[in-house]
This record gives structure tokens, sequence and C-alpha cells, in this order.
């Protein structure tokens, strides 16, 4: 088996990048050192990443930076080449909290910003048919009328999810969304995550502090480290999922990242 | 109709406050009573401050006496009597058009302001003790002055309302954006959503409790400031109504118009509350 080779795969098998940052700097103002410098990364149509790395690495700024939220500092992160300026239409971002709007019924929530001017223009039957289908997609077709504060911590991140695929996104950007999560909701979120980027063929990065989420859901796990943050791990998981039943395989990567992450803390420590 | 009320201090608190998270965990909230009890309640001391109103004129006071003719057995059969009669509903309508016109601009100009001022540090801090001087100054002491600008005739009273309504709303509209979620807006930042969309889209219904929090409170204010505001150089409304019966010595009148006062200003009241909780029962449900 070499499916678990700790290896940047070599060129040839690699598709066309849809996403592509190149020496990235990341420095807020009045910051002795950068967040994040020299960061090459790229993503692939249809891969599912997964960033891992301790608290305050600078992961979510990264994913701010890669999003075109947030602007760097230097080098550029281009989208099916072009160079991002705001976020891109077909780019949805999700963060910790799913941020539902509380005065939108769940359905308004999933529509919201789909009429937006810099989206792409949608008649009113088309925006409806992708919120049938996105809230469908996520099983809560039975809920679209209810508020935010009627809905379960799990209900409200499938809603998130769902305003997130109304946009037939290319790229999902996921901040840690499952995070406030307990155990089995989790779960049966990152089961979720998996059916979505398949039926909807798009490409994630997704942060989480949970190695076990990276690896049950990613095709290639990045772990950042140090000040500023740069790669200090990568690894590829040729796995089909789900992968409750490969757990062997799985933990010896898992073993992995967790010396080289440990080694990072300690660095970090002394 | 319930009791308890977030946000009745001049700032109010965010709507989805302590009592509604105690509801959700399951929990009555603290010390709130059945609405049955507290509306029998609230009847109940109705009752009673009727009683004290008669006590203290028909039957405390001399029946010779000049007290009298402000008691309730005087008071409602006029009221009654009066509202089957033009003269009295055209002063309401006068001084309710006047109140929603005052209102209108405090809005008008409180809302844009306070989300300036709850935008922008900066400019909080440059503006709120000017706000607070200005605030403290009784709206009734610019009456010369508003007569002298703006003449005679409603445009003083309107600029007097105003003035008075507008602070509320201008610091609680503020406060509700100081509120706002940051995430609410990162997510319009992550839709590409322009300012104007922000604004119109997130902004403004995020506010928009607080803003009804204000004006509620600028109702109470305005309905306040009203009645002197039209006792002078105005020729209807119910201040210069209340004035009019004065001179004619209509007391029982004046007492029925003073009683009419109480009751629209309890309905105004009424009114603004059930818009904010129209507005935000479905954010707490
Ligand atoms: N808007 C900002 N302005 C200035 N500094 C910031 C800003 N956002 C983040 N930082 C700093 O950048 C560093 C990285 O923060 P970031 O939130 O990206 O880390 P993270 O890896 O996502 O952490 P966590 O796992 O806790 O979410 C931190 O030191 C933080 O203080
Ligand atoms: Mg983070």
């Amino acid at each position: 088996m070499t499916a678990l080779a700790q290896t940047i795969s070599p060129a040839s098998d690699r598709q066309v990048a849809v996403l592509e940052a190149a020496g990235v700097v990341l420095h807020y103002p009045g910051q002795l050192k950068p967040v994040v410098e020299a960061f090459d990364f790229e993503l692939d149509a249809g891969e599912t990443v997964s960033v891992l790395g301790p608290s305050g690495v600078g992961k979510s700024s990264l994913l701010r930076v890669l999003g075109g939220l947030q602007e760097p500092t230097d080098g550029t992160v281009t989208m099916n080449g072009k160079p991002l300026r705001g976020v891109p239409p077909r780019v949805s971002i999700a963060f910790q909290d799913a941020s539902l709007l509380p005065w939108l019924s769940l359905e308004k929530n999933v529509a919201f910003g789909l009429n937006f001017k810099h989206q792409p223009h949608l008649t009113q039957e088309e925006s409806k048919v992708r919120v049938d289908v996105a809230i469908r997609e996520v099983g809560l077709t039975h809920a679209r009328r209810y508020f935010p504060a009627q809905l379960s911590g799990g209900m409200a991140q499938r809603a998130a999810l769902a305003r997130c695929l109304a946009r037939k996104p290319e790229i999902l950007l996921l901040d840690e969304p499952f995070g406030a999560l307990d155990e089995v909701t989790r779960t049966e979120m990152q089961h979720l995550l998996l059916k979505v980027v398949r039926d909807f063929h798009t490409a994630a990065i997704l942060i989480t502090h949970d190695i076990d989420e990276a690896l049950l859901v990613s095709d290639r796990i990045l772990l950042l480290g140090g000040t500023p943050a740069r790669v200090i791990g990568e690894w590829r998981i040729d796995l089909p999922t789900p992968r409750e039943d490969y757990i062997a395989e799985l933990g010896a990567i898992r073993v992995e990242i967790l010396s080289r992450l440990r080694g990072a803390t300690l660095r970090r420590i002394n | 109709m319930s009791t308890s009320w977030p946000g009745d201090s001049l700032s109010g608190s965010a709507p989805p406050g302590p009592a509604t998270f105690a509801a959700r965990a399951g929990r009555k909230p603290w010390l709130t009573l059945p609405a049955l009890t507290s509306s029998l309640l609230g009847i109940g001391g109705l009752i009673v401050l009727l009683l004290l109103w008669w006590l203290g004129t028909d039957v405390l006071a001399s029946s010779q006496g000049f007290i009298r003719q402000f008691s309730p057995t005087t008071a409602i059969p006029e009221l009654v009597t009066m509202l089957g009669q033009p003269d009295l509903l055209v002063h309401v309508l006068v001084s309710l058009r006047r109140v929603l016109i005052g209102l209108a601009f405090a809005l008008l100009i409180g809302v844009p302001v306070g989300l300036a001022v709850g935008s922008y540090n900066r400019l909080n801090t440059a503006t709120s003790p000017a706000f607070q001087f200005l605030r403290m100054i009784s709206p009734l002491s610019w009456m010369p002055i508003a007569v002298m600008v703006f003449g005679v005739g409603d445009q003083p009273i309107y600029f007097m309302l105003a003035f008075a309504a507008v602070w509320p709303i201008l610091l609680n509209t503020a406060e509700g954006v100081r509120r706002l979620q940051p995430s609410w807006l990162s997510l319009a930042d992550s839709l590409a959503a322009t300012r104007w969309e922000t604004l119109w889209y997130v902004i403004l219904p995020g506010v928009l409790g607080h803003v009804l929090t204000g004006l509620r409170l600028a109702v109470g204010i305005v309905w306040i400031v009203l009645v002197p505001c039209e006792m002078l150089g105005v020729s209807a409304g119910l201040g210069y109504f209340i004035l009019d019966t004065r001179d004619r010595l209509a007391y029982s009148e004046l007492m029925a118009t003073v009683l009419m006062i109480g009751i629209l200003g309890f309905l105004l009241d009424a009114g603004a509350r059930m818009l904010y909780q129209a507005v935000t029962r479905s954010r707490t449900a």
C-alpha cells in the first residue's frame, strides 16, 4: 500500500488547480512578524484539503486570504488563473458559528446574497430551484420556514452549509464549521460534507483542530506550524470514503501528525 | 400583554437578552408571571387608581368643594359625551398628527446619525459630550427661539417634538450598531456585498430592534412634551384644549381631557410595544 506515503504527489497526476497561492505573505500592521510568509499552495478541482495547526498559527487568516476576504501583503492568489479581487461568486465561505441572520427564515437565509450585485444574475425561478436543492441536500426541507432561533446547533450548521451550496460553489472554504457541535452531530456533519462535496463536485478547504475529522474527510492534510506559519507536514490520503473501515491505516498517519504537531509546539514553547 | 420589557433604559439592551435565554433553556424566566395573572394584576392596579381618584374627590372632598368637579363620576360621563361630539376628536387628531410628524423627523435624523455614530468610534467619542449636553436641555426651553426661527404655528412644535424624540432613537441605533455580530458583517463580505447591500440587508435589519426600542422611549417623551408645547401659539390640539376648557370654566371637560391624554398615551405606548414585539418575535421564538 503506497497510498499512505507522505509525499507531495508528482506533477504528472495533477489536475488543473482551481485555486493557487504563490509566495503569499500576510503581515498585519503593527505586528512584529508576518502571520504567513512565502506560502505556496494549490487546490485541485474537486479536492478536499484539511488544514491543521496549533491555535493562533494563522489558519483563519490564511483562509481569509485564500477566499479573497483579506488581501495578502505580498504574493498572489489566483482562481482559475485569475487574481482574486474580493470573494469570487463561486467561492463559498462558512465560519465556525453558522452566522444565520435571525430575522430571516431558514429558506431566506439560504437564499441570502443570491441576488447581490456581484453575484451572477439568476431569475427568481432559478434562485428558488437553487435554494430548494440546497435545502434538500442538507436534509432540512421540513424546517425551511423555521427561524434560526428554532434551530439546533447542528441544524444551523446545515443551514449555513446550504447557504454555501445555493451558490453552486467551485470552492468551499470552511473555518472550523463543526467545532462547536457535539460528537454525534459532528460525525453526521462530516458525512454530510463528504456527500455534498461529491454531489456538487466542489473543491474544499477545511480548517479544523480535530485530526480525526481531517483524516475522515480529506484527500490531503496540511499541517501548519511556526511563526510565520509554514507547512510543516503534508499527507495525501488516497482512501475511499467513508473511511470508518480504514482505522488502522489512518491510525498510522494520526500518530505521525501528532508527533509532528508536538515537535512544532515544543519548539514554539522553547 | 407581557410585563417584562427589554431595553427600558435609554440605551436599550439587545433583544435576545437573558430572559429569552432562560426561556429557551425550558425554564420560566425568573420573576415572570403567567400572562393572565399579570394582566389581572395590572387591571387591579388601575382599579385601585380609579378608587383613589374617586375617594379623593367624590368621597373625601366637601360636597360644595371645587374638587368635586374633577371627580371620576363627572369626568367619565363627560368624556363619553365629548367622544360623541366632533370637538375633542378634532383636537386629538391634530395632536396625533403632530406626534407622528415629530417622530418621523426624529427617525429621519436619529437613525442615520445613530448609524454613523455607532460605526465610527472616533465620531462617537467626538459627539457624545455634545449629545449629552443637548439632550439635557428641555425641549420646551427652545420654545421662544423656535417661534422666532420658524414662526408661529406647527413648525416650532415639530421642532421641539423632534428635538425631544431624537435622542433615544439616536443613542439606541448607535448601540444597535455596536451590538451587530461581527460574523454577520463577515457574511456580507463573503457574499461580496456592496456597502449599500450590507447596509440594507444586514445593518438595518440588525439594528431594527434597537431602533424600535428607541422609538418606544421617544413616543413616551413626545407625548409628555406635546401638551405643554401646544399651550403656546397654536389654536388646536390637546394642550390648547386644556387651556381652553380652563378659560371656559368647563372643569368637567378639563378633567375629561386629562383622562383622554392618559388613555391615548397608554394606547400609543402599547402600540409601540406591539410593533416591537411583532418585529422581534420571530427572532427569539
Ligand atoms: N484582523 C487581525 N488583525 C491583526 N491581527 C490578527 C487579525 N486576525 C488575526 N490576527 C493575528 O494573527 C494570528 C493568527 O490568527 P488566526 O485567527 O488566523 O489563527 P488560527 O490559526 O485561526 O487560530 P485558531 O485555531 O485559534 O482559530 C494571531 O496571532 C492573531 O492575533
Ligand atoms: Mg481560526
